[in-house]
């Protein structure tokens, strides 16, 4: 999995390519935990459109960033998802707690 | 029951097996020709089945898993994993959504995927042991060339 960002006028931008399984996602806690304490973001998107494949591993990442954007006192939210991830994302419940935000 | 075709695979419960189990498992189904949102959901399945093992049979030691997929009946596709790991205590509250006795990486949501992303799922295990994961799928076959 690849993981880029992007961040202006206060909005941290992820962008996560590839696929996102248990194995993936402890790298993926940490490169988020130091983009978070780098930038201290007010918003933060987690874009993922050229993600291939996610599991509930994805959705533990997903809680994971909400609480720490809770504690930073800003928003976080999915954006575009691509079907399979959306899949899971449906499934598991998280987007009443994580807003999914569709742009295309 | 009729089955038509099996695979029988076995490896050590390393994470960088997840990617290798969900893609064999795709790549044995697509012999009936499922839609791209049918293999989506059986590479889901099977990662959650195998992540499971991975991190709860085997938390300390590297252990083995067995993965044996087989179609029956023409469109059905069971899928079991098995470890010999620690087992399951209470299958029932393993099976709770959002309940995990993981760390903070893990979501509690694996069996809940597993169930919504397949028609039948069955667990078994034996505390000490080890516990098997019976998932079946039935797959829409497509007609081709119309």
């Amino acid at each position: 999995m690849e993981i880029s960002s992007a961040f202006s006028s206060g909005r941290l931008t992820v962008y996560l390519k590839g696929e996102l399984d248990h194995h993936a996602s402890r790298l993926l806690i940490h490169d988020l935990d130091e983009l978070l304490d780098e930038y201290l973001p007010r918003d933060c998107a987690l874009n993922l459109s050229a993600l291939s494949f996610m599991d509930s591993s994805g959705i533990a990442v997903i809680i994971r960033l909400s609480r720490r954007m809770k504690a930073l006192g800003g928003r976080v939210w999915i954006e575009n998802p691509a079907k399979q991830p959306y899949r899971v994302i449906d499934a598991s419940g998280i987007d009443r707690i994580v807003p999914v935000a569709i742009s295309r | 029951m009729k089955v038509q075709n099996y695979i029988k695979l076995e490896f050590p419960s390393l994470s960088a097996n997840e990617a290798f189990a969900r893609t064999a498992a795709a790549a044995f189904a697509a012999q009936l020709d499922p839609t791209l949102d049918e293999l989506g959901d059986i590479k889901t399945a099977v990662s959650e089945a195998v992540t499971n093992s991975i991190v709860h049979a085997y938390p300390d030691c590297i252990g083995k898993i067995s993965m044996k997929m087989r179609i029956i009946d023409g469109n059905i596709l069971e899928i079991s994993v098995k470890d010999w790991g620690k087992g399951i205590e209470d299958i029932e509250q393993a099976m709770t959504p959002l309940f995990t006795t993981g760390g903070e990486d893990r979501s509690g949501m694996g069996f809940s995927i597993m169930d919504s992303f397949t028609d039948k799922l069955r667990v078994r295990s034996n505390p000490g042991k080890g516990t098997t994961v019976i998932m079946q799928r039935g797959l829409r076959s497509r007609r081709r060339g119309i």
